[in-house]
């Protein structure tokens, strides 16, 4: 049995094993990856960051706790961004666990910001976010394609409260806001095919300006949305999280995680040419024994 | 971090452990939390469900005498009552003999799904990417918007080989022609966009399973570590040693776990070779 043979017969437990051993002590060094940004992530920036103060950011956060680990940091930068830029946040949860999540991201944003933060070297003061003056979170109702189109004619059909139980009318936020003619643009965060409702009823059918983050999982499907011009923009997975982190300066989980993705994918590439390689190789070998057979 | 805090915290480094375990093989750890976990989300979903979907919408209202009514419709929303009829007579699937008036709910669905969902999808996803492939070439912006970026998806390069790239896949599906000559030359360049597309898809799903690894190193180091551990770098003001005890004595059970799988195998091992020796 030569080295290929072994190649072939090695277990896949030693693989998991070698890639935690790598991803830990990549987690635990100190170093740091150059980020790349991409031009998809860079628009969503950009068209944040020119919006004038008090405008309205619609974002619906439709994913669970299995996405957090991608979609939770591009939350806390763009929303972290609009706050920091006096802008409003509008958000929903078209997802049924997203509730519970959009809630306890809202809660630690609300903290983050009573703190005074430098970013770019200009320095914001610390705010105090008020609901119902700095963002609305209007919770979740099931069916999103149709809680998408009510939402088209007036927010108060398909949330005549908010998720705490206020009504709409009563929030200083909603004075003036009825539908999606009256929001800058929606960036929906999912990790569900809501993504594609929000494109279909959404996009499609009142044309407002909508970009995406979504998981790694799904990003590659959305492009074709992204070059016909449906979306201005595309954040996807941690990459894209991480790429946003870099153009806010606002260094989070995503951007932090970097250098374990690198080196993950880096001990991946490796194995996929050792064992096509042995594969191969093996094969040769058996092509070879064929014909020495033969003879 | 108070008490109960921390025990939930505790608990799901504990549950992190757990599903990982079944990188070894399936077992009794990962299967606990596995039911633990889709038990939890349904449970969750159905308490999320008639929070914001009944009980506002229909159950139960509280009026200002204070009452709550049962099926309760105010007047000025009458139309309520159609959906609502439409719902119950869903349950009727459970009945053998009533089981067929179970459709019509089913089928006002449909209709209506369909009614609302051609007209959108034909415009979104046939009408829009027929148009945005047959657009015209931006030359100016051929190499890239920002300077020479050949993986810029809006420059005119990419448009071209969005257009060909699609025209030579959907030839590769087309089997009424034989394909051989040019015809047979665009479907196997068909073939190879389409395996640079599943390629790509494949790139980023296996990102997206290292950040979900990523997020629990995150989470056990951040969250649990950090509260767990009163060290100079991380005091913890509502520190006690019962904490750390928690983790580590569920970890000892694990690892009594392992040593049993070990043993077994072990022995499992030695019965082989008695065997194959006799």
């Amino acid at each position: 049995m030569n080295i290929f043979d072994r190649l072939m017969l090695i277990d896949r437990r030693w693989v998991f094993l070698f890639l935690v051993i790598v991803s830990v002590f990549a987690y635990v060094a100190d170093f740091q990856v150059p980020i790349m940004v991409e031009p998809e992530v860079r628009n969503i920036y950009r068209f944040i960051d020119t919006l004038p103060i008090g405008s309205v950011v619609f974002l619906p956060l439709d994913y669970d706790p299995g996405s957090m680990a991608e979609l939770h940091p591009m939350t806390f930068a763009i929303v972290e961004q609009c706050w920091r830029k006096e802008l409003k946040v509008l958000i929903t949860a078209l997802s049924q666990n997203g509730p519970g999540m959009a809630d306890e991201a809202l809660r630690k944003l609300v903290d983050s910001m009573k703190v005074p933060r430098t970013y770019h070297g200009i320095t914001y003061p610390a705010r105090e976010i008020v609901n119902g003056v700095d963002y609305v979170f209007l919770g979740y109702k099931p069916y999103p394609a149709m809680v998408i189109l009510g939402m088209g004619q007036n927010f108060r059909l398909p949330f005549p409260l908010d998720y705490y139980g206020t009504p709409l009318d009563s929030l200083p936020m909603m004075r003036g806001l009825f539908n999606y003619d009256d929001i800058a643009c929606a960036i929906n965060i999912s990790g569900t095919n809501a993504t594609d409702f929000w494109i279909s009823y959404g996009q499609g059918r009142y044309g407002f300006p909508l970009a995406i983050g979504v998981t790694g999982v799904s990003t590659a499907q959305y492009y074709p949305y992204y070059g016909s011009g449906q979306l201005f923009g595309i954040m996807g997975g941690m990459l894209g999280a991480a790429q946003y982190e870099e153009l806010a300066d606002n260094a989070g989980n995503a951007k932090g995680a970097m250098r374990v993705q690198l080196s993950a994918h880096l001990v991946i590439i490796a194995f996929v040419i050792m064992g096509n390689i042995g594969f191969f190789a093996t094969m040769r070998k058996r092509k070879r024994e064929k014909i020495e057979g033969r003879r | 971090m108070d008490f109960t805090t921390f025990l939930w915290t505790t608990f799901g480094a504990f549950l992190t452990l757990c599903i990982f375990s079944f990188l070894y093989k399936d077992n009794p750890f990962y299967k606990f939390a596995e039911h633990l976990f889709v038990g939890l989300s349904a449970g969750y979903f159905a308490m999320i469900l008639w929070h914001n979907g009944l009980i506002p919408k229909l159950m139960f209202e509280r009026l200002d005498d204070g009452n709550w009514y049962f099926l309760w419709v105010d007047s000025s929303k009458w139309w309520y009552l159609v959906p609502a009829l439409l719902g119950i007579l869903m349950w009727t699937r459970f009945s053998k003999k009533y089981q067929w008036v179970s459709r019509w709910p089913l089928a006002m669905y449909i209709g209506i799904g369909a009614g609302t969902a051609i007209p959108a999808e034909m415009r979104a996803r046939v009408n829009e990417q027929l148009s945005a492939m047959m657009r015209e070439i931006n030359w100016s912006h051929f190499f890239g918007t920002d300077g020479v970026n050949l993986l810029d998806t809006a420059s005119g390069l990419s448009q071209l080989i969005v257009f060909v790239g699609a025209l030579c896949a959907l030839i590769y599906f087309f089997f009424s022609k034989a394909h051989t000559g040019v015809i047979g030359g665009m479907a196997k360049f068909g073939i190879w966009i389409l395996m640079i597309g599943f390629g790509a898809s494949f790139g980023f799903t296996v990102m997206a399973r290292i950040s979900l690894f990523i997020n629990r190193m995150q989470f056990l180091d951040q969250q649990w570590i950090t509260t767990a551990h009163n060290t100079a770098q991380t005091p913890n003001p509502n520190y006690h040693w019962g904490y750390p005890a928690l983790f580590y004595s569920l970890l000892v059970l694990a690892l009594a776990y392992i040593l049993w799988e070990l043993i077994s195998f072990l022995r499992r091992r030695a019965g082989s070779e008695t065997k194959q020796a006799m």
